[in-house]
């Protein structure tokens, strides 16, 4: 009899050891979404009030006391555009490429190796080397033109990783399909392949986006103008951009306490940004997935 | 294929641009250019580093054995002091008489230092002067301190700056570590697929807050709690840096581990639960011994991301270029110096090229941890 009251206890040992275990992930799971949220909250809280037409629309004024921030976000939309312009088309060509051409040959893995790599190389490097190149060298200057191409580069692995996931992803059977019936390799590409990674492509592009709308050391030493308020008027203008407004503002104003509402609005433009390029990010992918499923 | 290769390229344009920039630091004169030191010529010191230089006009070395010399006080002269020595008429109206008046004060005192502008340098001056001496790499690697407007000869030190940057980023990762195991064990094992289905989007949004906003929100939420719960003078601490690194790594550790998690085979679980052994078991003793490598991964990267981290860090640590002894004090890591001090600086000057060095050197790290990364992700394929 011993035994058998021996393993019962043990297995209520074991149960207790269990439940405790999964109460604690549990708890620190749910304390990530609670940081998440403090995070939002707080700023949220504090910036809604500041936020206005006026301060969306206005240039600062008064040494950065008051005013809006429209210049910053007209100078984020310029780099924005600017660094797709340049990264998109490079990047998925290379996706396809890595992808559809070069598939497991060692060229293609050398290069992976290198994307790999190139992604793990802090921003503001990426940001010293801009100046180095494009504002030195190519003497662009401090110009939209030398901030955009080296976020374009800051965004490249990005682009390329996320257009031959979704390439891998598709069925080798609509490629064997189209070939079989004579299509050759690019018309393959063109006509089956991308529509299908269409929409999971589209996602990573709209997710790069976001990360470059929030850098902020590559624009440092690149593009990034402290006070300016005019609008650009030619790819080789200084911006103001949002990300860098907010560091500024927040940690060498002549008067931090003046500027501590604009810098929780700016927090906040920046947030919202954010959320915006994430929420679409997620719909697009559902919205597609349906789609998909419909057909 | 040529824009398959840009990411190639452009790592190899890195490299290029960032030594070429770099190179010319252990070129730089070790003292202001424009500039010379000079002695007496009995003193049979001829070199200088530029650590001892800076001693000596910080008034830490005050006597010529400290470097080598022979017995005697050092007797530092700037050019202002010229007027303890000699009158404003002996110098002349428009000091056209400082050239000879240096030559002759410092023929007539064994200790001199004397520090002035070259173009006072007299044709037939009567002393040594300091060999052009340039900054030797161990003066940068082994350097103590990090004063890059220190005059008459900069400090170039990386200790500093290569520890602060170690602590925090260490920091960080002990702090979320721990943490992102626990979520990407509940996310991969326990959880139910509704609630992954919130936490994932969750995590994702927390990966996509920008740099500057976490260190705005950790500016104006975690140095003030910091201050307050350690009664320090500031709460731009290392341990501020930490906090706010350790939130930021959380998403890439969380998604590298789950991944990992996800690929234990299900055959090798179901043999766990069949013989007996709990959920909780099983996954301490099955799934996270066999995705260690994963977990390894997971670390490395996360460290990575804490090393590189600019913005925030810069905005939170409090920046004080100094050797620190615990998590409570200000600090200073390499890229926060590169952002905060590239700004001021006059291209190809020592300052600059220092700077460089600063980037070549985050950017070998990075490498160093991309490389190891491949090599772990490839041991598991042999094992």
């Amino acid at each position: 009899m011993t035994p058998i009251i021996n393993s019962g206890r043990t297995d209520n040992k074991k149960r207790l050891s269990q439940a405790i275990a999964f109460t604690i992930f549990k708890l620190m799971s749910y304390s990530v979404v609670l940081i998440l949220f403090l995070i939002l909250g707080f700023i949220v809280t504090k910036g809604i009030g500041v936020i206005s037409w006026d301060f969306l629309t206005k240039a600062p004024e008064e040494g950065m006391t008051k005013g809006g921030i429209f210049p910053a976000i007209v100078g984020t939309l310029c780099l924005v555009l600017g660094s797709s312009i340049f990264s998109f088309p490079i990047g998925i060509m290379s996706g396809i490429y890595m992808n559809e051409y070069a598939a497991g040959n060692k060229f293609a893995t050398f290069i992976r190796i290198m994307t790999n790599n190139l992604s793990g190389v802090p921003s503001v490097v990426f940001g010293l080397f801009g100046m180095s190149l494009f504002v030195n060298t190519m003497k662009f200057g401090d110009s939209i033109l030398a901030g955009s191409l080296t976020l374009g580069l800051l965004s490249l692995p990005l682009v390329i990783r996320t257009t031959e996931e979704s390439l891998k992803a598709i069925d080798k059977s609509y490629r064997e399909g189209s070939l079989a019936l004579g299509a050759t390799k690019l018309q393959t590409i063109r006509k089956v392949i991308m529509p299908m990674a269409f929409p999971n492509i589209i996602t990573g592009l709209i997710l790069s986006i976001g990360r470059v709308s929030g850098e902020t050391a590559p624009i440092l030493f690149t593009v990034a103008a402290y006070f300016l308020p005019k609008l650009p008027t030619s790819i080789f203008d200084q911006v103001m951009a949002l990300p860098y407004h907010l560091y500024v503002i927040s940690t060498s104003g002549t008067d931090i306490e003046a500027t501590r509402g604009i810098a929780y609005g700016t927090a906040l433009v920046l947030i919202v940004i954010v959320l915006i390029v994430n929420l679409l990010a997620n719909f697009l992918r559902s919205y597609f997935a349906k789609k998909v499923k419909t057909n | 294929m040529i824009s398959g290769s840009i990411t190639s390229i452009t790592i190899l344009l890195i490299i290029i641009f960032l030594f070429k920039e770099a190179s010319g630091l252990f070129n730089s004169p070790v003292i202001e250019e424009g500039y010379v030191l000079a002695f007496n010529k009995a003193n049979p010191v001829k070199k200088l580093s530029s650590y001892q230089i800076k001693e000596i006009f910080d008034g830490k070395i005050t006597n010529w054995d400290e470097v080598g010399g022979k017995e005697e006080p050092i007797e530092l002269v700037r050019l202002s002091d010229l007027t303890k020595y000699y009158t404003e008429a002996e110098l002349g109206a428009n000091f056209e008489n400082i050239p000879a008046k240096a030559s002759e004060l410092t023929a007539k005192h064994p200790g001199i230092v004397l520090f002035l502008p070259k173009n006072y340098v007299a044709k037939n001056f009567n002393g040594t002067l300091l060999k052009h001496e340039t900054l030797r790499p161990g003066d940068f690697f082994g350097g103590k301190e990090w004063y890059p407007t220190a005059s008459p000869s900069p400090q170039y030190g990386l200790l500093p700056l290569l520890l602060g940057t170690i602590w925090v980023s260490l920091g960080a990762i002990l702090l979320s570590l721990p943490f992102g195991i626990a979520v990407a064990v509940y996310l991969a094992e326990i959880c139910s697929m509704r609630v992954r289905n919130i936490l994932k989007p969750v995590i994702e949004l927390l990966a996509g807050i920008p740099s500057v906003v976490y260190g705005f929100f950790g500016l104006v939420v975690i140095v003030p709690i910091i201050q307050k719960t350690f009664q320090l003078p500031v709460g731009e601490t290392a341990l501020a840096g930490s906090v706010v690194l350790g939130i930021m790594a959380l998403p890439t550790i969380i998604t590298v581990a789950e991944d990992a998690m996800r690929t234990v085979p299900r055959a090798m679980k179901e043999a766990s639960l069949a013989l007996g052994a709990t959920h909780w078991q099983t996954i301490y003793k099955v799934i996270i011994p066999y995705s260690k490598s994963g977990i390894t991964s997971a670390a490395v990267l996360g460290i990575g991301r804490a090393i590189g981290e600019t913005m925030a860090v810069l905005m939170v640590t409090g920046n004080a270029a100094v050797i620190p002894h615990t998590l409570l004090e200000p600090v200073r890591t390499i890229p926060a110096t590169i952002a905060a001090e590239l700004g001021e600086v006059s291209a190809g000057g020592g300052h600059y090229q220092a700077l460089f060095m600063l980037g070549v050197i985050l950017f070998i790290i990075t490498m160093i941890i991309s490389i190891s990364i491949e090599f772990i992700g490839k041991k598991k394929y042999s094992n």
